[in-house]
């Protein structure tokens, strides 16, 4: 597996890891039968992410895309952290390889996750803002 | 404490010994002749090659005309099944006997015959990773032409009952293949004494380079031609010969038989520190059984953290090792040795295969006993899968 020096970087010191316990939001994406859970914990001041932290059970593109997505919606607004593609977090990694795409979709959909959790407990129905948030099970089948 | 670099994947891989590379190395230049030229520079390379055969026939107590030369161990595996299987069916045999746990050059053979009119038996394994030789024997039918079981599995080592399926196979009169690549120099293998018609070796396992294997066809069998073309290997296998890996692996093959009960004596307990060690760490589980195994391999599954993630961090701490997990198996799902023996995929994600040679010491046991924990430490921390079990009490394994 060909890593990127930025993806090692992220996966032997990851930004943003462990839990908040007063979170506004909380995500989980994935599961343990596929190898990879990703749980991201936000904290929310108006319309601005203040803290971000992550848990990361999965391999090193994994723990790496969930470290750097941490980093890149930190500080900024939802409306930021919303706009937030895979596609951004690959390419700031310095790219993944092929077979490792799905981790970045992961951490796309942690953060999503979270603020649908954050919408559901400010009584508004997160799907109008967010849309559905597919499961892992949709996005391949096991043998 | 001071990093250390162990190389613990000698079930990929092993370098080539320098004694092999000195054996090797005049064949490169100095003797470049072509083995099937009539001057003196051909025939010396004919006869270092039929000094070669009998060699590695010697040690493994087979005709040096049941010796034929390959490209390694899939190669190996590719001609006997597929040659048999291509023989027999014209006699009605269409039925293939092997294991759910097999090799992928075995399985993957296997399932192309399946789409070309033969029948499949994949034989299940025991928890400890063990063939019955009772369910081979059940599983003989009329039409059976080929029984093909692993001697040592690649992933967890277990050593499989290779003489009494052997002598199964005798008694109901089906020949019986075995892919030898990771037993060669771990068991004594005497393809006489234990009824073995063909046998596969790859030289890399055992130091001799990559790109060279054997394969051992016991006399009366007659294989297809593999590759048509000139005379060599008896004309089943055209083209001219890689002298300097034949050289390479008679030597290579010569030096890992010498003396197996030593190295057995010596790795075997290092081995059980490592596996008694790692057992220390809480929800880990040995894969494979402990007693019916190679002395150089250990597997462990490591609950509530990944296994790419766990290689990357010993890769960190200069220990090279290898998984079962679904990102290293190139697929989505984790090996299918791990999930033969009845695994769980969360179970099966968190695995870790130690596999090592003749150099390993015990202060390398020490300093993977002493990295180990912490890494998994440190990944379990940053688990949610973790989190989740400990909140739940909950225990995989």
């Amino acid at each position: 597996m060909n890593y990127s020096e930025k993806v090692m970087d992220h996966f032997t010191n990851p930004r943003n890891v462990g839990e908040i316990p007063d979170a506004d939001g909380i995500g989980e994406v994935g599961n343990a039968k596929c190898g990879d859970i990703m749980k991201m914990y936000l904290k929310i001041d108006g319309d601005t992410i203040t803290d971000v932290k992550f848990k990361t059970f999965g391999c090193g593109a994994a723990v790496a895309t969930s470290s750097m997505a941490t980093e890149m919606i930190k500080g900024k607004t939802i409306d930021d952290a919303l706009k937030l593609t895979n596609k951004a977090v690959m390419e700031a990694l310095d790219g993944l390889p092929p077979v490792k795409v799905h981790c970045s979709v992961l951490a796309e959909e942690a953060v999503k996750a979270a603020l649908s959790d954050y919408y559901t407990k400010q009584g508004v129905d997160p799907k109008l803002i967010i849309g559905e948030i597919p499961s892992c099970e949709e996005c391949h089948e096991h043998d | 404490m001071e990093k250390r670099y162990i190389y613990a994947d000698h079930a990929a891989t092993t370098a080539v010994s320098d004694e092999v590379l000195k054996e090797m190395l005049p064949y490169f230049q100095e003797h470049f002749g072509n083995p099937s030229s009539i001057y003196a520079k051909g025939r010396e390379n004919e006869r270092a090659i039929i000094d070669a055969r009998a060699r590695v026939a010697k040690c493994l107590n087979a005709d040096p005309k049941e010796i034929y030369f390959t490209a390694g161990g899939s190669e190996s595996d590719n001609w006997a099944i597929k040659g048999t299987a291509d023989r027999l069916a014209a006699k009605g045999k269409k039925h293939i006997i092997t294991t759910v746990f097999e090799h992928h050059a075995v399985l993957h053979t296997c399932e192309f015959l399946e789409k070309h009119g033969f029948e499949v038996t994949y034989l299940p394994v025991s928890p400890e990773g063990l063939v019955n030789p009772e369910d081979v024997e059940n599983a003989i039918r009329k039409d059976t032409a080929l029984v093909t079981i692993m001697y040592a599995n690649n992933e967890i080592g277990t050593i499989q009952p290779i003489p009494e399926i052997g002598a199964i196979c005798k008694k109901h009169k089906v020949l019986f293949h075995t892919d030898a690549v990771q037993a060669v120099g771990n068991v004594e293998i005497d393809v006489k004494a234990q009824n073995i018609d063909m046998l596969s070796i790859s030289g890399h396992k055992f130091h001799a380079p990559k790109g060279i294997g054997v394969l051992y066809v016991r006399k009366g069998i007659l294989l297809p031609n593999l590759i048509h073309g000139g005379g060599q290997e008896s004309g089943k296998r055209a083209g001219t010969e890689n002298v300097p890996g034949i050289i390479g692996i008679a030597k290579a093959l010569e030096i890992a038989t010498a003396d197996i009960p030593g190295k057995i004596a010596k790795l075997t307990p290092l081995r059980n520190k490592l596996i008694d060690g790692i057992l220390k760490i809480d929800q880990t589980r040995l894969n494979g059984d402990r007693e019916k195994r190679l002395c150089g391999n250990v597997n462990i599954s490591i609950v509530g953290i990944e296994g790419e993630s766990l290689l990357l961090m010993l890769d960190h701490y200069g220990v090279q090792a290898s998984s079962g997990s679904a990102c290293t198996s190139g697929s989505l799902d984790p090996s299918h040795v791990l999930l033969s023996l009845g695994l769980v995929h969360e179970v099966a994600h968190g695995s870790l295969r130690l596999s090592f040679g003749e150099e390993f010491t015990e202060e390398d046991a020490n300093y993977i006993l002493e990295v180990l924990p912490q890494i998994v430490d440190r990944l379990r921390s940053m688990s949610p899968m973790w989190e989740t079990l400990t909140k739940e009490n909950r225990k995989l394994v």
